[in-house]
């Protein structure tokens, strides 16, 4: 199932400056992990030791937190959208 | 004390002195670096700062801007801005007894030129984006900080976008609008604006979004309110303050500017306790700290504590290593404790204060009842923002007299009281 991801500026020295891929998966981890095999360099940027997300990385599906679904296993339809950003404090 | 560089609070990569707000190798957010500057002479440090403006710009020497604090010097920086800080210190004598403390005093930052806290990174965001050439300030905002933003941005004659969650209270939105700013209302919480202009921001790189690409900035700003503390009580430190927590940054840096004086000297002593104060409808640094955990799983926020609605708090981690580091704790309150805080300062120290206040004082009264502040202890409470801003919560809180204008229904309605 392909699903869109789009990449912040920050990590767009890791994609050859594209701002968005095309990757299939049917959870978040299948697509994060389908998104590290086209750009590898992403991996220790964003993943932590154990294959989570460091903890300043937030991801969203179709808009959603993806801790308030199922985290990396929450499930992703075709044609989803996956949103890689930094936390950022302050309000 | 000269800026040097941004530096990762996570992996200390290091970063050019520009709009930059995100590690690239590690995701972590990035924060000042400055040059080492030895102890000197204390004395004469004291005198400078004191000779200074009335204003935060007397602490320039500890703010991350190139060309020292913005004035009237030439012609193409003939706009200072809008001056923030040196509020009052007030000494709650009142309050402390009603709660059993011995000394208690109240940091109102309400008396910021939009009436809360965040005229004091505006101010240091703003000034650092002009440095840098931005051409329009931004923010995503729970209003407060969308007030600060929007006078100051007319103050400089510069265009403003505010992005707010579409439920604000009234007299947010209007005090934003009123500037001339373009207010933005997103259906959506707090956290669904943040997650947007972080987006916006991305494409956007003439704007200067005080919190998102000039964050480094900003929230050094909020250092100087431990500056003041420590000069308003005569260079010395409190055992104790309590802190409102939404994102968690200004928590971390009234600790860091506490931690930057120790180390020069300015003042000596321990580093005072730190208690968070959250609002129960979104206490995600509240729950982690109760439950031992060093990371914050979001909430969806539902709490009459607007300015403290942040579901996802980027600064949670610090927070609950500093509140523990400290001695001190992170508590939440009811949204009738925050309102029973709100009447209670009032009454007893003439301050209306916003909902945060509220919860700032709720969690006060929560840790004198539960004894876990000393019989000796110096305490400080900071109050964020003005309860103009948040006159729902207090809606119907008590009654007027309302009477005919003859001296027997004045007697009939209040006679008994007046004599």
């Amino acid at each position: 199932m392909a699903v869109t991801v789009k990449i912040p500026t920050q990590l767009r020295s890791a994609t050859g400056g594209q701002s968005q891929a095309t990757v299939d998966g049917a959870t978040v981890g299948e697509v994060l992990d389908g998104l590290f095999a086209q750009f590898g360099e992403l991996r220790e940027r964003i993943a932590d030791e154990q294959g989570g997300l460091r903890r300043f990385v937030n991801v969203y599906l179709s808009g959603e937190d993806i801790r308030f679904l199922d985290g990396i296993a929450t499930s992703v339809p075709d044609g989803a959208e996956l949103t890689i950003l930094p936390a950022v404090a302050g309000g | 004390m000269a800026a040097e560089k941004l530096r990762c609070k996570e992996c200390g990569s290091e970063y050019p002195l520009e709009a930059l707000y995100v590690c690239e190798r590690c995701f972590g957010p990035l924060e000042v670096a400055y040059a080492a500057r030895g102890a000197g002479d204390v004395a004469a440090l004291r005198r400078r700062i004191q000779a200074g403006p009335g204003d935060l710009w007397r602490y320039a020497d500890f703010l991350p801007l190139a060309g020292g604090p913005p004035g009237p010097s030439n012609h193409l920086a003939s706009r200072a801005g809008l001056p923030a800080g040196w509020t009052p210190l007030i000494s709650a004598d009142r309050l402390a007894e009603r709660l059993g403390l011995r000394e208690l005093w109240v940091k109102n930052d309400a008396a910021n030129p939009t009436h809360s806290f965040k005229d004091r990174v505006v101010a240091v965001a703003s000034a650092r984006a002009r440095e840098l050439g931005f051409s329009a300030l931004a923010c995503a905002s729970t209003g407060n900080l969308g007030n600060a933003v929007a006078a100051q941005a007319a103050a400089l004659g510069l265009p403003s976008y505010v992005f707010i969650p579409a439920d604000l209270e009234e007299q947010k939105v209007l005090g934003t609008g009123i500037y001339g700013s373009n207010v933005v209302s997103v259906r959506g919480n707090y956290d669904d604006v943040n997650r947007l202009c972080t987006e916006v921001a991305g494409e956007h790189e003439d704007w200067a979004f005080v919190n998102i690409n000039m964050r480094p900035y900003y929230s050094e700003g909020s250092k100087t309110v431990a500056f003041e503390i420590v000069e308003q009580l005569g260079w010395e430190l409190p055992d104790r303050c309590i802190v409102p927590v939404a994102s968690g940054s200004l928590f971390t840096k009234v600790h860091r500017g506490f931690a930057e004086w120790l180390e020069l000297g300015l003042v000596s002593g321990r580093q005072p306790a730190l208690n968070g104060a959250q609002a129960k409808g979104c206490a995600p640094v509240a729950n982690a700290f109760a439950a031992g955990q060093d990371f914050c799983q979001p909430v969806k926020p539902n709490t009459i504590a607007k300015s403290l609605a942040i579901g996802n708090p980027a600064d949670g981690p610090y927070v609950l290593d500093l509140a523990r580091r400290t001695g001190g704790g992170v508590d939440a309150v009811s949204d009738s404790q925050i309102r029973a805080g709100i009447k209670l300062l009032a009454e007893t120290t003439g301050i209306f204060t916003e909902t945060a206040g509220g919860v700032s004082v709720a969690v006060l009264s929560e840790l004198a009842r539960r004894g876990e502040i000393g019989r000796d202890e110096r305490v400080v409470l900071l109050i964020t923002g003005d309860g103009l801003k948040t006159l729902d919560a207090v809606r119907g809180s008590f009654e007027a007299h309302e009477i005919d204008p003859t001296l027997a229904a004045f007697e009939a309605a209040l006679g008994q009281a007046v004599r």
